[in-house]
């Protein structure tokens, strides 16, 4: 705050004063260096004040002003002041992004079940070299490249700096490489496509030599993809000492447990919210 | 003036003295020495178990050359990092049974305190006259022990990469589980209300768990927030439902307009195993006359679990959750030995209750 009031006042005063008088160009862009006509003589300081940065100088006035590209790396409105003797002057100009160079790009969800319509978002925000926002830029393309299939892409025009598109996931799980590039930036981000639901779970049971063998069929969803090992398949059976219940994860395509049977028992599975197949087994 | 200060301060640590030695049981020991009825035997064996003088208390065990000492300590103070390891007995209630001229037999209820708080631990002891003392007949039921042999485990893990501190703003860290509450139900208790109800990881990926809760009052002010703390199985594999339990001490339902629900799921490293096994369940009555879901814990993996944590679920005849309650038990659970455990159900619920679900939550030193 101490610091901004003598600011306002300087700016106050070179555009009341009017003595010393300045030509920026009127946009410049984003880490190229310009040169600013100026008029009058002697002495005088310049000031050049940015969105994060101000400089100052001791200059000639009357002479051309080179201002580095190092001290216009951020884009926005910037005001070249000069004092002179006689008083202070002021112009304002912009100073526009860069052309675009780099990406910011954020893929979610990174697991998803196969066949989400729309479940994919993929956003990406188009920067220059020196982390400006560009507002202005040419199309996005975007590209999925699945596993063992062929690459797809698209472009999408970038609003306010910022591209998205949304997609579906594949009917098969794996990972797919979901891709944006500009420029020289190319960012890449991986989406694992999970098997959803477990559909159809069904359960068998087979005599062993402590009771009954109970395996569920391989689990898969309604598209046929095996449900990942580590799934939990919940078994439950009830006989005539009480009730058992084991949550068993899923190992090489199936669940299986050992149950020590006593007479009659009725056993059912259950994957989250989905229940399979119920058996009666002994007697 | 001086010597009356004395006497007064001498009089004072005399007194403070007795009362320590009190409070440590010792007169009790005293009292007991020579066990005159059969539940002064259980006393007596139980001060000296409080005062940890396990080779006092296996000394006056009638049978002690059928007992094993070392299981007789683990019995009483814990092993494998069980719960017991962690446990004092605080106090003992002794009642008798039924008492012959030879024998009787003596109930006891064993108040521990625990790391996890108070557990209860009621026991039926046979006591015999030997001579003109009762000792106590203790049972012998030798552990039993699996014989040496390799058990393959080779169940998923799951380990995590997380975003590192020193990635930039654009580089996406993993997405947190999905993780989804499939019911809730609040309950009116005497002193207190009771969220309870179910909550599903719905994701490929283990999750950490906490459902917390806020009530709010009619005009949508907060009321109250709490969270599951222990009432919940926190780490949830895939496709995996645990049920949870939120308390609200002091609460009334007329009070509350709305509950906002939250679950919080953490993507976390874990393993498939171990798998245990709920045996045997069953809604009884206790010894002592109240309702307990009671059955059998069996740990299907090589590895020891150091303190099992039971977890049951109770629905009404339209499957809604109407009561959640949950228990610690005191022993470690060995592979492929059963365990029993039972929990609580208030008798007022226990009479709608139409089935139960029971899922087991772990705690093992070597994760800690």
């Amino acid at each position: 705050m101490s610091k901004t009031i003598p600011f306002l006042i300087l700016v106050a005063a070179a555009w009341s004063a009017r003595a010393a008088d300045l030509h920026p160009p009127s946009e410049a862009t984003a880490g190229n260096s310009i040169s600013i006509l100026t008029s009058g003589s002697g002495k005088a300081t310049f000031y050049l004040i940015g969105p994060a940065s101000v400089i100052k100088r001791q200059v000639q006035a009357g002479s051309d002003i080179a201002v580095d590209g190092d001290d216009l790396q951020n884009s926005g409105r910037y005001i070249a002041i000069l004092c002179g003797s006689d008083g202070c002057g002021s112009s304002p100009f912009l100073v526009n992004p860069a052309a675009p160079n780099r990406l910011s790009l954020q893929v979610h969800p990174s697991r998803v079940p196969v066949a989400s319509v729309n479940g994919i978002s993929v956003v990406a925000f188009v920067f220059d070299n020196f982390h400006n926002l560009a507002l202005r830029s040419p199309p996005v393309k975007f590209s999925i490249l699945p596993k063992d299939e062929k690459p797809v892409s698209a472009d999408r025009p970038v609003e306010n700096g910022v591209a998205w598109v949304r997609l579906t996931s594949a009917r098969k799980q794996g990972t797919t490489e979901i891709g944006a590039a500009i420029g020289h930036a190319d960012e890449i981000r991986v989406v694992q496509q999970v098997a959803a639901e477990a559909c159809n779970l069904r359960i068998h049971a087979n005599r062993d030599k402590n009771g009954f063998l109970v395996e569920t069929d391989p689990v898969r969803d309604c598209s046929g993809n095996p449900v990942p090992d580590g799934t939990v398949v919940s078994f439950t059976m009830s006989d005539a000492v009480g009730k058992t219940t084991v949550d068993v994860p899923i190992k090489r395509g199936v669940a299986k447990i050992a149950m020590p049977i006593k007479g009659r028992a009725r056993i059912s599975a259950a994957s989250g919210v989905v229940t399979g197949n119920e058996l009666e087994v002994g007697g | 003036m001086k010597s009356t200060l004395a006497v007064v301060l001498s009089i004072a640590t005399v007194v403070l003295i007795g009362i320590a030695w009190y409070q440590s049981g010792a007169s009790e020991q005293h009292e007991l020495r020579a066990a005159a009825t059969p539940e002064q035997a259980v006393r007596l064996l139980l001060s000296q178990i409080r005062a940890r003088d396990f080779d006092g208390a296996y000394a006056r065990l009638a049978n002690r050359a059928d007992v094993d000492k070392d299981s007789f300590v683990h019995e009483f103070s814990g092993s494998h990092g069980s719960l017991l390891t962690y446990a004092n007995l605080e106090s003992y209630d002794v009642w008798g049974l039924h008492s012959g001229d030879e024998q009787a037999m003596v109930r006891a209820k064993l108040h521990y305190s625990t790391a996890v708080g108070p557990l209860d631990d009621i026991r039926d002891m046979k006591v015999e006259k030997h001579g003109d003392t009762w000792k106590v007949q203790w049972p012998v039921n030798p552990a039993p022990k699996l014989p040496p042999q390799v058990i393959p485990v080779n169940y998923l893990r799951w380990d995590v990469i997380n975003r590192g501190a020193e990635d930039d703003w654009g580089v996406q860290n993993v997405d947190s589980p999905q993780v989804r509450i499939l019911s809730m139900n609040a309950i009116q208790r005497p002193d207190s209300v009771v969220l309870v109800g179910e909550a599903v990881n719905e994701d490929s990926v283990p999750a950490y768990v906490n459902v917390g809760a806020t009530l709010l009052d009619h005009d949508q002010r907060e009321l109250a927030q709490e969270s599951s703390f222990d009432n919940i199985s926190h780490t949830l594999l895939p496709k995996q439902v645990t049920p949870y339990r939120i308390d609200f001490p002091d609460m009334r339902l007329e009070r509350i307009k709305s509950v906002r629900m939250d679950v919080k799921a953490l993507l976390v490293s874990a393993s498939a195993d171990p798998v245990i096994a709920v045996n045997q369940q069953k809604l009884e009555t206790d010894p002592l006359g109240k309702k307990v879901l009671s059955g059998e814990l069996l740990n299907e993996s090589g590895e020891i679990v150091n303190i099992p944590h039971v977890i049951a679920a109770y629905y009404d005849s339209n499957g809604k959750v109407i009561w959640v309650s949950d228990g610690y038990v005191a022993q470690a659970l060995l592979p492929e030995i059963p365990v029993p455990f039972a929990v609580d159900i208030p008798p007022d619920i226990a009479k709608n209750v139409h089935t139960y679900r029971v899922v087991v939550n772990h705690y093992d030193t070597h994760q800690a």
